[in-house]
């Protein structure tokens, strides 16, 4: 379906024509233009776009570090501002809404209110491409990028979210991309959060596989669907002297509007 | 290998990893995956598989108690004896003592992580007992004086030259870097030992309640020679290795040989059910089985870490670990490394030895994915890192003040909008001695963690200006 022809009925429009931004603290300190990009995409797709701006981080750092009473404390926080919406809850990046749609329950005990709010809240979350695909229905935005480009699979949308079609799909109808496979493409790119800084070095001797194989790949760019990913591979490149690029699927939807 | 007093120190511990292991794992992991996925992709049902797998394993760990005693039985009616050790000393004097009453002086051992787990080699060896390891990766990096360094391939971070070179210098010989001139020479040399031995040792793949039986598979046949050429055998084996019955011994066996090495069925598979009937029979006189706690009961009672005692070794968890590929076994400072290593590792030493383990992880999920009987490797990771970093009720928190005091003082900053909007404009502010075009290459601690492997992009949250601008155009408009 192309941007054309993709806004009549054929999803719910209660559902799809409002939705709220869930920036996530990455994006927010190191990729605003992806997030502005975000914005005039879906409202180019009559999307009404709102941004709570009491949102802060959605406490992954605390969640993946083990201290859950301060995990719990700040996912009280965002459920407290996101539970006031309504509408989708989109965001551009997997591991986020992993955390949130799978382990925000979690941390409140079963039969709890607390707990029920939490299901509640968080089944309204989708990761961008997940929501252009599976809700919009939406798998053309006319974009075009003339370039040779290559596609990381980062670990929580994969895994946690099981979008692994959704990111590949946009980008075949990018006018003029050409996507060549990456070989270890589901091979975690050595984030993992906490992980990069507890063991710097085998995060690093991960990132520095991870862009060997973008390099053979053949492609300019990598693209990926989550800012951690994304300041890890696009750092180990500026420190590899590489003229690869690391962008997020959102930068390369919105090339040539 | 023997866990001495001193923490893993994981960090430290992969400093140290030669480049040329990381190339060695590498190539063996990339093979096993390779072969395992042909044999798993031939099978239709392979995710019913995985939970019927799930599902025997997680009913045998619910009823443990009920199994283990029927299994005491079967074995006593087979004309076995049936030790329980709740530690690892206790494992270690019960093995000594049945070698005394026969005056072992020499032991052949099959492959057995139960074993390595006791440190029972050096034990025997100190207390004037020869024990030699049979299995041909063991018999390597005992004469290497190494551990193993991977659940079902122990030299797997060995090449053909590191062991040729290690032969020619402990054998006495001039040994060539050929596989199987290699395999040859240890064969010639442990022939000897299988038939000069005064007792067998070995681990369990499998036990087996309904008739008592050991189930141990094998590629190389030596665990067939240590079982049934000496007088006594004497298997060893952890609490969590029971069954139920043969019915669910055939899901597991398919599941096993598939994820471990990517064969259909290993080359042998032995079933041991107490010793020799008569002397016409073959196998040994006497036939011993040690069930090993070990901090095994302690894991049962928290219904998640419960879980981790589903494990059946097959080893898929550390092939398709990405760190694991990057540092190798040694790394993890015990007998069990990988995943699964970071999962039995706080459990059984304790978190104040191995607390740095639960975090050896980029918690990418591969292992969860993999794991045969599906394991929920990543959830058990989490709930193992709450308890190092805040205790529960098994184990006090180990975390530094440090780190206790960061995470009171982020999450008062992120359940705080305002001060989460004044940190990144100040953050903006600060970077600016350290920014060079839009990237802060070198940073104070503790950022350096991150600037010393990568740049850091720069702080940049401009986002709320140009939303607040962008709705107003919108209004405007």
């Amino acid at each position: 379906m192309t941007l054309a022809n993709s806004k009549p009925q054929e999803f719910d429009r209660n559902m799809a024509a409002k939705v709220q931004l869930f920036i996530t603290c990455l994006a927010e300190q190191f990729f605003p233009g992806v997030l502005e990009r975000m914005v005039e995409l879906l409202e180019r797709l009559d999307v009404q776009v709102e941004f709570p701006e009491e949102q802060t981080c959605c406490g992954q750092p605390f969640f993946n570090s083990g201290f859950q009473s301060e995990a719990r404390q700040v996912a009280r926080k965002w459920l407290d501002i996101f539970a006031r919406t309504e509408g989708f809850i989109v965001s551009p990046s997997g591991s986020c809404v992993d955390l949130v749609r799978h382990h925000y329950p979690e941390l409140f005990p079963a039969g709890t209110p607390e707990h029920a709010r939490a299901l509640e809240v968080t089944s309204r979350v989708r990761e961008f491409s997940e929501f252009l695909v599976k809700e919009l229905h939406v798998t053309d935005l006319e974009a075009r990028f003339p370039h040779k480009v290559t596609y990381h699979a980062s670990c929580h949308l994969l895994r946690g979210l099981g979008v692994s079609e959704e990111p590949k799909t946009l980008l075949k109808n990018v006018r003029g991309l050409e996507l060549v496979p990456l070989e270890g493409e589901q091979t975690c790119c050595g984030f993992g959060g906490v992980f990069s800084v507890i063991y710097p070095e085998v995060s690093r001797s991960m990132m520095e596989d991870k862009i060997r194989a973008i390099e053979a790949s053949g492609a300019e760019a990598v693209v990926a669907c989550d800012a951690g990913c994304l300041m890890n591979i696009a750092g180990g490149m500026r420190k590899a002297g590489s003229r690869l690029k690391a962008l997020h699927l959102i930068e390369v939807l919105t090339a040539g509007q | 290998m023997n866990p001495s007093s001193a923490p893993i120190d994981f960090r430290t511990n992969t400093q140290r990893v030669p480049r040329q292991i990381v190339t060695s794992v590498r190539k063996a992991t990339t093979r096993f995956l390779g072969t395992r996925a042909g044999v798993v992709g031939q099978v239709e049902n392979w995710e019913e598989l995985r939970e019927a797998g799930h599902n025997i394993r997680l009913h045998a760990i619910n009823h443990l108690d009920h199994y283990l005693e029927q299994m005491e039985r079967r074995v006593t009616e087979a004309g076995g004896h049936v030790h329980w050790a709740s530690t690892a000393a206790e494992a270690r004097e019960i093995v000594l003592s049945i070698a005394r009453q026969h005056q072992a002086k020499s032991v052949v051992k099959a492959k057995s992580m139960a074993t390595e787990e006791i440190g029972l080699n050096h034990f025997l060896e100190a207390a004037g007992i020869r024990a030699l390891e049979t299995d041909l990766g063991e018999y390597i990096v005992q004469m290497a004086g190494t551990g193993p360094s991977h659940i079902i391939v122990p030299a797997v971070h060995l090449t053909k030259e590191d062991i040729a070179d290690l032969f020619s210098e402990k054998l006495h010989m001039d040994a060539p870097a050929d596989p199987i001139r290699l395999a040859e020479i240890a064969r010639q040399k442990l022939r000897q030992e299988f038939i000069a031995a005064d007792m067998g040792i070995s681990g369990a793949n499998f036990l087996v309640a309904e008739t008592g039986t050991v189930v141990m598979v094998t590629n190389e046949g030596n665990g067939r020679m240590c079982t049934t050429l000496p007088r006594v055998h004497v298997a060893v084996a952890g609490i969590d290795k029971i069954v139920p019955d043969w019915e669910s011994l055939t899901v597991l066996l398919k599941l096993l040989a598939r994820s471990a090495t990517g064969q259909k069925i290993t080359t042998y598979t032995s079933f041991i059910t107490g010793p020799r009937r008569s002397a016409a029979e073959h196998g040994p006189q006497e036939f011993h089985l040690v069930l090993l706690d070990n901090g095994r009961s302690p894991a049962l009672r928290d219904p998640l870490t419960r879980e981790t005692l589903l494990c059946i070794r097959c080893g898929a968890c550390l092939n398709v670990c990405p760190v694991y590929n990057h540092v190798g076994g040694h790394a993890y400072g015990w007998v069990y490394s990988g995943p699964i290593g970071s999962l039995l590792s706080p459990q059984l030493l304790g978190t104040k030895l191995a607390g740095d383990l639960p975090f050896a992880s980029s918690l990418c999920g591969a292992c969860g994915d993999i794991c045969p009987v599906k394991l929920p490797i990543p959830q058990i990771l989490l709930h193992l890192r709450r308890r190092v970093s805040e205790g529960d009720e098994i184990e006090p928190a180990r975390s530094s003040r440090f780190a206790r005091w960061g995470a009171r003082v982020g999450a008062g900053v992120l359940t705080r909008p305002w001060l989460y909007r004044l940190t990144g404009s100040v953050l903006k502010l600060v970077q600016v001695p350290f920014r060079h075009d839009g990237w802060l290459a070198a940073l104070p601690p503790p950022l350096n963690r991150w600037t010393m492997s990568r740049p850091l992009p720069a702080f940049n949250a401009r986002f709320r200006g140009w939303w607040s601008q962008h709705q107003s155009t919108v209004k405007r408009s």
